[in-house]
């Protein structure tokens, strides 16, 4: 503490010591929260949480490059990617709440208190010592950006030259991973103009809602006898309230859907009719 | 703030992490568990920069990010391609090669 005290104003001491338990807490009850929550969205909305804190810390201890970096690669494109990710699978792909394995929750919960524990004697036996002292010589806060880029471009340049190589493979890899050889023909113009005439339906069907109460895009048109007309509703909205219920359905969601299921004009299974 | 305090809470947040890992069944949510497990290790090394007064523990964060940024691009086309075949993204469900 005498060193740190030396190192800045006593106040400055102070703010920094109240930002740090307040980011602690905070970053600790969101990644609590990150593995309690059920749904995918949360858990990432609960890690950017966590990441904002650390880059905060990042900041607070001499790292402002990493600070940013953190914020730029890390809330900003990984997060974003796992959003991304969300979205194509479904955005209501929760957990499942049954235990495959019996048991497998308290197991984890005492290998965690176990594991907590060895890393806690470690690191009591360790001997960390106090943050050393800025001097001239390694003034992190003022040359941390050239003295970084000197040791990445001078001591740590293999590995440097080897993290390009790995992000080019990473790429082309994913690019690989998710790419969907396409096993028929693309159909020409002509083929799909035979292909709707054959249908004998050449006009597009109907758009959703068109005289129904609500023009909401699950809302079936109504048909001049005023029957619903089911065309009207895009199969992926059906699907996915089918496929919804059958999987990982979150508990409240469950609720939502058989509440709104009585005001559905189609319901997309018997469960939403009842 | 002394690095101890740091450090502690970097071993809070990858035994969180390991938790979730252990604990949830969507791989996306795993997968964030590790990123969180990363995350933490990166405090750590930051903490002991600070505490070393050198730029080697945040040059190895630097490398940590990197290399947490390419094991997700991959790892997220793997999810992609399971969900494609399997139409899950649980990992109860990829069981073929279970004994």
């Amino acid at each position: 503490m005498r060193e740190v005290l030396a190192a800045g104003t006593n106040a400055d001491v102070i703010a920094r010591e109240t930002l740090f338990w307040i980011l602690a807490v905070i970053s600790v009850a969101a990644a609590l929260a990150m593995i309690l929550v059920r749904r995918a969205v949360h858990c990432a909305i609960m890690l950017a949480v966590v990441m904002l804190c650390l880059a905060t810390m990042y900041a607070m201890q001499g790292a402002p490059f990493l600070a940013f970096v953190q914020i730029i690669v890390y809330t900003g494109a990984v997060l974003m990617l796992f959003l991304f990710v969300l979205m194509l699978i479904g955005i209501s792909s929760g957990d499942s709440i049954v235990e495959t394995i019996k048991g497998q929750r308290l197991a984890a919960g005492l290998a965690a208190i176990g594991f907590l524990v060895l890393l806690a004697l470690t690191i009591g036996h360790a001997a960390i010592g106090p943050a050393a002292p800025k001097t001239a010589a390694n003034n992190l806060d003022n040359i941390n950006l050239t003295g970084l880029s000197t040791l990445i471009f001078t001591t740590y340049v293999f590995p440097f030259e080897v993290t390009g190589a790995l992000l080019i493979t990473a790429a082309l890899g994913a690019m690989v991973l998710a790419h969907r050889e396409r096993t028929t023909p693309k159909p020409t113009q002509r083929e799909l103009a035979a292909r709707r005439l054959a249908s004998g339906q050449l006009a597009p069907d109907p758009a959703p809602g068109v005289y129904a109460l609500h023009d909401a895009a699950d809302r079936p048109a109504l048909l001049p006898d005023g029957s619903p007309s089911e065309p009207s509703v895009s199969t992926v909205l059906s699907q996915r309230a089918v496929t919804e219920e059958a999987r990982f359905v979150p508990l409240e969601d469950t609720v939502e859907v058989t509440a709104e299921g009585g005001e559905r004009e189609i319901a997309p299974s018997g469960r939403a009719e009842s | 703030m002394s690095p101890v305090h740091y450090v502690a809470l970097a071993v809070i947040l990858f035994v969180i992490g390991a938790v979730g890992v252990l604990v949830r069944r969507n791989a996306i949510v795993i997968f964030m568990c590790i990123e969180l497990m990363l995350n933490a290790c990166n405090l750590a090394f930051v903490a002991f920069a600070a505490m070393h007064g050198n730029l080697d523990g945040q040059v190895i964060a630097f490398f940590v990010m990197v290399v947490a940024a390419a094991e997700v691009v991959v790892g997220l086309a793997i999810l992609m391609s399971m969900y494609r075949a399997r139409r899950s993204a649980s990992v109860d469900d990829a069981n073929l090669l279970k004994y």
